[in-house]
């Protein structure tokens, strides 16, 4: 018994076992790494971009070339881009409440989030739909480019290689979010996570939610604006 | 609450006695940053619009918005994301990694400007080619252009042909 005793004065090490040395559960530490490996993928398409246009003399307006508003017939650079940026934060943020509402245990306001949640992104995709469409009416797509460089020089394919490449790949994953947000909302309906007694699974589509809107920061940041 | 299940879930499997309105608080007060600096970013990007391309106070002004872009994933990850509420050793099983990006970022951005140093502006193809003037339809009627980049062959630059009496 004294000897059972002396192990339990000892302050026990956080990786000695008996507790999580990270205090989450699996699937989100999981989440997590699948988020960073995931960040190295956008990010070796963005630095590649970055690089390219670093070796690149010349490179083509995008206040130029993204200039068109839906129903606005004069010229509207970043004004486009700006209402994409605020509804995918918009969806961000109800994504967040419905975490939030979540650790409350409160089937309804989940639901009520999720939901806005899966708007938000549909919106997003149907502007992203929008402007792929109309750039390819302008002759723009992989492997051919209208637009001059800003000095009206010749311009290189890439512009227009790396746009609809990356914008894409961050299109793709706005599109699966949207599948594992209604994913997340039909278990909600059934009373699934009532029935586990937790909503953690919510969370962890969060935490892919918020990792596509930190992606558009960056693209938003690296196409649209410099 | 068994051991077990408190490891599976990592300690959150029931609702805990936390403040839901200073959470919520938290949120809103993040929503309003990321507005914020999105609009400051927005503003920047209309300010440097008709400033020329190889200005320095483009590039400074690039750079303000490229700092601004990383304070705005700083709130994202952070508080969207909440690691920064998490255990000090999550948060460094994910920061540490991260940080690799420094050196990717440098070597290959780098890697660029030298290959634009060495190469672009020495080699007399891509020297010439940047000077060709781009002759740009406008698109109004909605039809299909394909404006296909000429291949080397097909613009004859003084230099290239120089090169090809050389060659011959």
């Amino acid at each position: 018994m004294a000897h059972t005793a002396a192990i339990h004065t000892e302050k026990p090490s956080k990786w000695s076992g008996g507790s999580s040395p990270f205090k989450v559960e699996y699937g989100k530490l999981m989440m997590w790494f699948f988020l960073l490996s995931d960040s190295f993928t956008f990010g070796a398409l963005l630095i590649a971009y970055g690089t390219t246009r670093f070796a690149t003399i010349g490179w083509p307006d995008p206040n130029v070339a993204f200039s068109k508003f839906p129903g606005i017939a004069s010229n509207a650079p970043l004004m486009f881009v700006s209402l994409m940026t605020f509804v995918l934060i918009i969806s961000s943020v109800t994504m967040v409440l419905a975490v939030q509402a979540g650790k409350e245990m409160n089937k309804k306001e989940v639901v009520k989030y999720l939901i806005l949640t899966i708007v938000g992104g549909l919106i997003f995709l149907g502007c992203q739909a929008w402007e792929w469409n109309h750039l390819f009416h302008e002759g723009a797509w992989w492997g051919a480019n209208p637009f001059a460089n800003a000095d009206g020089s010749q311009s290189t394919q890439n512009f227009t290689n790396f746009f609809f490449t990356i914008t894409g790949f961050h299109g793709f994953h706005v599109f699966s979010g949207v599948c594992i947000n209604i994913i997340m909302l039909i278990m909600t309906l059934c009373d699934k996570f009532e029935q586990r007694g937790h909503y953690l699974m919510i969370e962890k589509a969060g935490l892919y939610w918020h990792f596509v809107d930190l992606v558009w920061v960056f693209v938003f940041t690296c196409f649209y604006l410099v | 609450m068994s051991n077990l299940e408190t490891l599976e879930s990592g300690g959150h499997t029931h609702a805990h006695a936390f403040d839901s309105k200073k959470v919520k608080r938290e949120i809103w007060r993040i929503t309003l940053y990321l507005t914020i600096l999105t609009i400051v970013e927005l503003g920047l990007g209309f300010l440097m619009m008709p400033w020329p391309e190889d200005s320095l106070k483009r590039h400074l002004v690039k750079g303000v918005v490229m700092a601004l872009m990383l304070w705005k994933a700083f709130y994202i990850i952070g508080y969207f994301m909440h690691l920064r509420h998490e255990v000090r050793n999550m948060i460094m099983v994910i920061a540490i990694p991260a940080t690799l990006f420094i050196w990717f970022i440098g070597a290959f951005i780098g890697d660029g400007q030298s290959f634009k140093n060495l190469r672009a502006r020495m080699d007399p193809y891509h020297v010439e080619r940047a000077k060709l003037p781009m002759e740009v339809t406008e698109h109004e009627g909605g039809e299909v252009h394909h404006m296909e980049v000429p291949e080397r062959n097909a613009v004859q630059t003084p230099v290239d042909s120089a090169k090809n009496q050389i060659h011959q």
